[in-house]
């Protein structure tokens, strides 16, 4: 007895539609299943989760600006992912922007340095990301070393860097030996889009980044170039299209998309540099971008909606005393139902009575 | 209607209503197809007739979707390859399955799963060389040899375990046409100790020279059973391709001008462990002609290919000229903006993209042509080349717009070769330009290839169809082991002449006149 993947005829449109529906519903039952085993009521973490967040102005701006770092990110690893090449470090290339960004801030501290700091600042943060991307991406295309592995190890080293700079040279002189830095000034911080509400431009970056990514790979040589290397390299070749600088100029458009997150996230949002500035956004971002199935819409609903994970995550903490690993758990249902989804759009399961051979 | 062959005793093997359905291809469709002991019995048909799927269901690697197979008029599953050697099938497949780096006793012995020791295989594959003429050097490496010394291995792996049929697949597309006789010699003998074989193939002058009996498929079905002796090569064809198939018109004189590709001392070290080097390749090709370039497989044709769409560059600008610009040094773009065009021989992965609509596929040589603007794909532009390649070479296509891997394999090359004739290039450099494409395709692509020529460009056709070479050709030169002959007129080639160039005798000889 085995099963087999047949490939469907004729895939309906419909079908195709409703899958991810389909995917969320199964993964919200399965997820029921684990809390009732868990002794708490499906109901209430339903509500918990889901419709209080939802229904509540304080955590739809909050979903808003937990989707923000996703979105910018995820959509950066679209550029990698299309093109069949793996970064795997945004995480990294996140901190290095608020690394590079928050130093501009820090040294114009206490200075009547005007209106030239924010925007310099956002713009040092997509360098920073950028040339820490460019890194993987260098010695894949000079020494062949494989990206997923460097693009990886280069997080922690990012990560070290932050802790090391918090702790030591950029920490606040007046902090009571906490390691964090001064808290940047009106002029280095990112304002919110309404006076006194919690979201900040960083979200209008993020749908900016969508709108622009979408003309590209959906009208432009350059997405075209991503699309053929991802899907047919020795044909990208053909084309005229090199390798080296495909893999280039994708690690340096996700590392400059991460790093404006970064930046933005600091700077809008924390106000200062500390060691830990993200719960993982450039790890979750690759699920976000799997979600969205590479696509910049796609990507920007799937950022709400893991966003929505978080809220709901951190509220059944508080109210229901549901452990945080759940929401993980969650996360990863929702990944798998939908691509199972997927799959099963485009093939037919059949059951094997015995093997013809393999 | 069936060939008489006299016989007592069922068929060693009959195929009874076989059918396969993929989802909505009928891959065969009820087909019957008996062997005699010690019969040559040909498949016959074009590429996509189901020939291979038959093959598979018989040798175990498929399962039939509804018919019956009898052995020796019992009827038998096969389930797996294993069980259909234990019944006394052996199979030669088209591509080798042998590891490079061992010897080739070693090859065989790992083939039988330690059944038998190095040293009974030493003596079973002597006395196996001897009976039949298959010359093998047990002791040396496999990346040494030839390809025609690698499918020997491969018949002799079939023949140690005493088949009592044996199944071969396109045999001689590896082969040089002397490589090819001794082959024809080795299956006459074994047919006459009483092993049936199965020959498939869509040569006819092979099959009327080796088989009695021929079955020929088309879309799936048996269309008939014939001698292929007492039916003519145009009749068989027009049973396979469904229609006549007409001559080509090459009748246009052709007056060679003004050199259009001069490759001058061309030198290239190989790419991996096995890959040929280029060494001293020159060639001029003029407006005007067809330049043909003959060899067996693996002798440098993929690297020349390479060499010269750009796609790996030489270390001096002028080792390549195009249309009078020294161009080694540029890249396939560049020289695309030349006016010269290239078509692989890979359709799938390297010419197109296969989850790609067509209209994307056009992007591809985007370098020369309409489709973008400052950057910008032209949607609009794209598709209407797309159409337009579609109408003016006859390409059949599922829908509007469809992923280039739902074409067969004729019209897809149909399409990716004119994808590159519809914007008149100066030169076109085509790799195996008809390889495993129908009849009716591939005179399509060989009448487009000499009208183009005539038209007053330059094309060069690198294949090892020596009978396409000798029909589309004007000049032709032969490649071996990375050297390329001296360009010959066409007449002054002989069938004989260009297989010892392509065994490389002529060269050796050449090499002993100038020491």
């Amino acid at each position: 007895m085995r099963f087999e993947l047949t490939p469907r005829a004729t895939v309906s449109p419909v079908a195709r539609t409703l899958a991810p529906v389909a995917a969320f519903v199964t993964a919200f039952l399965i997820a029921g299943f684990v809390i009732w085993l868990m002794g708490r009521s499906p109901i209430a973490a339903f509500d918990v989760y889901v419709l209080q967040p939802l229904s509540d102005p304080w955590s739809l701006q909050e979903l808003l600006v937990k989707a923000t770092p996703l979105a910018l990110i995820a959509i950066g690893l679209s550029y990698c992912f299309r093109a069949n090449l793996w970064n795997i470090g945004a995480e990294g290339q996140y901190v290095m922007g608020a690394v590079l960004g928050g130093w501009l801030a820090l040294r114009t501290h206490g200075t009547d340095a005007g209106f030239w700091v924010l925007p310099l600042m956002l713009l040092l943060g997509i360098v920073g990301g950028a040339l820490y991307g460019l890194i993987p991406a260098f010695l894949k295309t000079r020494f062949n070393v494989n990206e997923i592995l460097t693009s990886l190890m280069l997080v922690y080293v990012a990560q070290l860097t932050l802790d090391y700079l918090v702790r030591g040279p950029w920490r606040d002189p007046q902090g009571f030996n906490f390691p964090q830095s001064v808290t940047f000034d009106p002029a280095a911080t990112l304002p919110p889009i309404v006076e006194a509400g919690r979201v900040h431009y960083g979200f209008v970056f993020a749908v900016i980044a969508v709108l622009v990514t979408a003309v590209v790979l959906g009208r432009t040589l350059f997405g075209y170039r991503l699309k053929l290397t991802g899907d047919a390299p020795r044909a990208a070749r053909f084309a005229g299209f090199s390798s080296k600088v495909t893999a280039l100029s994708v690690f340096a458009i996700s590392g400059g998309l991460a790093g404006l997150a970064g930046i933005s996230e600091v700077s809008g949002q924390i106000g200062q540099l500390q060691p830990s500035i993200s719960p993982g956004y450039g790890f979750t971002a690759i699920t976000v971008a799997f979600l969205g199935r590479l696509h910049p819409v796609g990507i920007l609903i799937a950022a709400l909606v893991v966003a929505l994970t978080f809220i709901g995550g951190e509220s059944a903490q508080i109210l229901l005393k549901l452990p945080l690993d759940l929401t993980q758990a969650f996360q990863g249902i929702l990944l798998l139902c939908v691509l199972a989804a997927d799959a099963l759009v485009s093939y037919r399961i059949r059951l094997v009575a015995r093997g013809g051979g393999k | 209607m069936k060939a008489d062959v006299s016989s007592s005793g069922p068929p060693l093997v009959e195929l009874k209503g076989i059918s396969k359905r993929y989802g909505d291809l009928l891959a065969n469709d009820g087909i019957d197809l008996s062997i005699e002991p010690g019969e040559i019995h040909a498949l016959l048909g074009e590429n996509g007739a189901g020939k291979s799927t038959l093959v598979k269901i018989l040798y175990g690697v498929i399962e039939p979707s509804a018919g019956e197979i009898r052995w020796e008029g019992r009827p038998v599953t096969i389930g797996s390859p294993v069980e259909a050697r234990a019944l006394g099938l052996g199979m030669v497949f088209q591509h080798f399955s042998l590891f490079d780096e061992m010897t080739v006793a070693e090859n065989i012995a790992v083939a039988l799963s330690g059944e038998w020791s190095l040293a009974t295989v030493r003596g079973r594959l002597s006395e196996i060389s001897r009976t039949y003429g298959l010359a093998l050097d047990p002791d040396r490496a496999v990346w040494t040899l030839s390809a025609g010394e690698r499918q020997r291995i491969e018949i002799v792996r079939c023949l140690l375990q005493n088949p009592r049929l044996l199944i071969l697949d396109e045999p001689t597309s590896v082969l040089t046409p002397q490589e090819a006789e001794h082959l024809f010699v080795t299956l006459d003998k074994l047919s006459a100790d009483g092993c049936s074989i199965l020959y498939i193939s869509h040569k006819l002058e092979e099959v009327r020279r080796l088989c009695r009996r021929a079955t020929i498929l088309r879309t799936g079905r048996v269309v008939a059973t014939i001698d292929p002796r007492a039916s003519t090569a145009r009749e068989i064809a027009a049973l396979m391709v469904g229609n006549e198939v007409g001559d080509i018109r090459t009748d246009a004189p052709h007056a060679p001008q003004g050199e259009v590709l001069r490759v001058d001392h061309l030198d290239m070290p190989p790419v991996g462990l096995h890959g040929q080097a280029l060494k001293d390749i020159n060639l001029v090709a003029r407006s005007g002609e067809v330049v043909g370039i003959a060899g067996v497989a693996g002798n440098g044709q993929s690297e020349l290919f390479a060499a010269l769409s750009g796609e790996r560059l030489a270390s001096r600008p002028d080792a390549i000229v195009i249309a009078g610009r020294a161009c080694g040094t540029l890249g396939v773009h560049a020289r695309r903006r030349l006016a010269a065009a290239f078509v692989p021989e890979e359709r799938l992965g390297h010419a197109a993209a296969p989850t790609h609509r067509l209209s994307e596929n056009t992007l591809i040589s985007h370098a020369a042509t309409e489709v973008s603007r400052s950057g910008f794909i032209l949607v609009n532009a794209a598709r209407r080349l797309a159409r337009s390649i579609i109408k003016s070479f006859d390409v059949r296509t599922p829908e509007g717009d469809p992923q280039a891997r739902k074409l067969s394999g004729g019209n897809l090359q149909k399409f990716v070769i004119g994808r590159e004739i519809i914007r008149k290039p100066k030169l076109l450099i085509v790799d195996q330009p008809t390889w495993g494409v129908d009849a009716g395709a591939a005179r399509l692509i060989r009448q487009a290839l000499v009208d183009l020529a005539r038209a007053g460009s330059a094309v060069v056709v690198v294949s090892q169809d020596l009978d396409e070479l000798f029909e589309v050709a004007d000049q032709m030169a032969v490649i071996h082991q990375g050297y390329l002959s001296p360009l010959k007129p066409i007449g002054a080639w002989t069938k004989e002449a260009v297989g010892l160039e392509m065994l490389g005798v002529a060269q050796a000889q050449g090499d002993a006149h100038a020491l």
